[in-house]
Parts: structure tokens; C-alpha cells; sequence
């Protein structure tokens, strides 16, 4: 059940700038609800980027990351067309991923 | 002498440093308004603006916000404004209830029993009012002011804006009637002047950092309210919309950027 991703890629000279925003809980799971109760950990584990379907980077990122964290990272070369796929894994098993083409 | 120049001198470092200040405040705004999340609550308002719900089971697609039935284009820059159909002045979200009574089928009460959200569930109007608002960018912000009831609900915001009330006795020139004072980091804009309310409204609604949620016009009247501890307004109320009203045409005239990022 997650919520929506979106994502911009824009090509530079040389470079391409990448800008991915998520829709997670990111909960560390030190908070407590109203009741007084834990709020189970749960956020996103690791984080893939593919360029025309070769992986470029492989992230791990933790609990210490904001809720609907936003990513933003510049990559080597690229060309207009060229489809990035972003997704997502969390420590519940939950993916999500969305692509696009540079422009 | 000496003294009276090392005091100038003291004077000089300290508005040196509040320039400093607010520079970095600015620059902080700017790296977290680059890819707000508002725009994961404009894809889910969209979403929620398509669905088909209430005991009619219809959508808010023929909702009229001002520009015909089902436009979007613009509608929110040109709010608050009078509907004949109402025969009164409203803001985006009492329109949105509105909306969902008529068309919907849905009671008032149940339309407005969850107006402000969390950040685990956003309310309806939150995500209603992210995609919405989002379709005025771009937009010179125009609330009407030509009809005799926009112009009563104006001079009513201007009053209230100015009226003193509450246990503590304050109005909301008491936080917002006097240049350069800040609650924290937060500046407190000077919101009857139009150089301070442009870039204000034209942010609202907005993505709140803090507590990751939307925030809306109608929630930022509430919780003024609330901090002057007065008795809670009624969502959508006269009073409410009057208020809006006035700050937002304290505004005409600013593009509307939003929706923005809160702190």
C-alpha cells in the first residue's frame, strides 16, 4: 500500500539532474501513539537507481530519514530519453518504484 | 566617545547579524522548497477530486469553483468569491463542502468531520486543496471584490483582523501588526500590508515540514484562534472566510507559487 512517487529528471551539460519525491511513514520506531504505545519501525530500506535498466546507485538509507523523504542526486552523462527508474524496498517487504525519460 | 562608538559599532554587528540571520532562513526555504512534498498530496487530491462517493456515488468533477462547472484552471487564484447559488462569500474549502452536499448527497456534518488531517491520514479538503491550488500556478491571485457582499465579507476580515478578543484580548495585529518580530525563527509578517501578505498567501496552502501534513487557510485560522484562546470557530464560517477574504486581497495582484512549504 504505498502512496505516490514522483520524479524529475533534468539534462544538463554533462550531467543529469534527478529529483525523487516519496510517500512513506519513515517511522524510527521511538515514537508512541496516542495510547501510549510504540509505533513499529518502518521505513525505507534501500533505495535503487537504473539508467536504461544498468543500476547506478544502490542506497541504504535508515530511520533517520524525514517522513516523504525527497532525493535528489546529479549523475554522470545521460541523454534526453533515457528512462531512470527509481525504487524503493522497507524494512516490511514493501516496494514501490517509478520511472521516467530525461528531458 | 569611545564608548559611543564601540556602541555604534555593537549596533552595526547586530543588524549585520540579523540580515545574516534571515539570509539563512531564506536559504533554508529555498533548499526545502525544491521538491516539496505538496506535489505527493496534489497527485492524491487529484485522485480523491475523480472519485465517485457520497449516497449519489458521483465525483467533485462537476463542482463549480467559481469558473464553471468542473474548471480548475485558475479557480483558486480568483478565490474567495461570491456564488449566487449560496448567496454568500466563500472560500476554496466551504466551496468544497458545498460541493459534496449538492452534488454528493452528503450531509454538511458528515462532509466536515475530519477537516484537518494527521500526517498518517490527511483530511479530504487537505488533499482536495493541494491539487487544486495547484492548478492556479502561474496565476495573478484576484479574489472578488466587486459584488456588495464581497465587499461587506472584506470590510468584516479587515475588522476582525483588528478586533481584539479572547481571554487574553488579542486581535491578529497583536503577532502581525508590527514590522521585524519573529516567534523563533519564524517571522511574523505584517499581514494588512500588501508587501507582506503576497508572498505569504501566494505559498498557502502548504506542505508543513514539521508535521508532514498539508496545512490549509481554514486550519490557520482555526489555530490563530486557538493560540488567542477564543472559543473555536465553526469551519467555513463567515467569520473564517471574511478573514481569508481580507488576506487574500491584501494580496491581489502576486502570482500564485503554491503550494508552498511551512517550516
Amino acid at each position: 500500500m504505498a502512496g505516490p512517487m514522483k520524479m524529475r529528471a533534468n539534462l544538463g551539460a554533462g550531467f543529469t539532474d534527478v529529483r525523487v519525491l516519496m510517500t512513506h511513514p519513515m517511522e524510527t520506531g521511538l515514537r508512541k501513539d496516542a495510547d501510549g504505545k510504540l509505533v513499529p519501525m518502518h521505513f525505507i530500506q534501500n533505495l535503487t537507481v537504473k539508467v536504461n535498466g544498468k543500476t547506478v546507485i544502490e542506497a541504504e538509507i535508515s530511520q533517520a530519514v524525514s517522513r516523504n523523504p525527497v532525493f535528489s542526486f546529479r549523475l554522470k552523462g545521460g541523454a534526453k530519453g533515457d528512462k531512470i527508474e527509481v525504487s524503493w524496498l522497507d524494512n516490511h517487504g514493501d516496494t514501490a518504484a517509478i520511472e521516467t525519460a530525461i528531458a | 566617545m569611545k564608548l559611543l562608538t564601540f556602541a555604534a559599532l555593537l549596533a552595526f554587528a547586530g543588524a549585520a547579524l540579523a540580515d545574516e540571520t534571515a539570509k539563512e532562513i531564506q536559504r533554508y526555504r529555498e533548499m526545502v522548497a525544491e521538491g516539496s512534498p505538496a506535489e505527493l498530496f496534489e497527485i492524491q487530491g487529484e485522485e480523491l477530486w475523480k472519485k465517485a462517493q457520497g449516497p449519489k456515488q458521483v465525483s467533485l468533477e462537476r463542482c463549480d469553483l467559481g469558473e464553471g462547472a468542473g474548471v480548475l484552471k485558475g479557480a483558486y487564484a480568483h478565490l474567495p468569491r461570491y456564488f449566487k447559488d449560496a448567496d454568500r462569500v466563500m472560500d476554496l474549502e466551504t466551496r468544497l463542502v458545498h460541493c459534496m452536499v449538492t452534488l454528493q448527497g452528503r450531509t454538511r456534518e458528515q462532509a466536515t468531520v475530519r477537516v484537518f488531517g494527521s500526517a498518517d491520514r490527511p483530511s479530504e479538503l487537505e488533499l482536495l486543496s493541494a491539487y487544486i491550488a495547484g492548478q492556479s500556478r502561474g496565476m495573478a491571485i484576484e479574489p472578488g471584490l466587486s459584488h456588495p457582499k464581497e465587499k461587506a465579507s472584506y470590510e468584516l476580515g479587515r475588522a476582525l483582523y483588528f478586533q481584539r478578543v479572547g481571554a487574553w484580548d488579542f486581535s491578529c495585529a497583536s503577532c502581525h501588526g508590527e514590522e521585524g518580530k519573529r516567534i523563533r525563527m519564524q517571522e511574523l509578517p505584517v499581514l494588512y500590508k500588501p508587501q507582506y501578505a503576497r508572498p505569504v498567501i501566494a505559498s498557502w496552502p502548504a506542505y508543513r515540514v514539521s508535521t508532514s501534513q498539508v496545512i490549509t487557510l481554514q486550519w490557520r485560522m482555526n489555530d490563530c484562534y486557538r493560540q488567542m484562546r477564543t472559543p473555536e470557530p465553526t469551519f467555513g464560517s463567515e467569520t473564517t472566510v471574511a478573514l481569508i477574504h481580507f488576506l487574500t486581497a491584501t494580496a491581489r495582484g502576486e502570482r500564485y507559487h503554491g503550494p508552498g512549504n511551512k517550516r
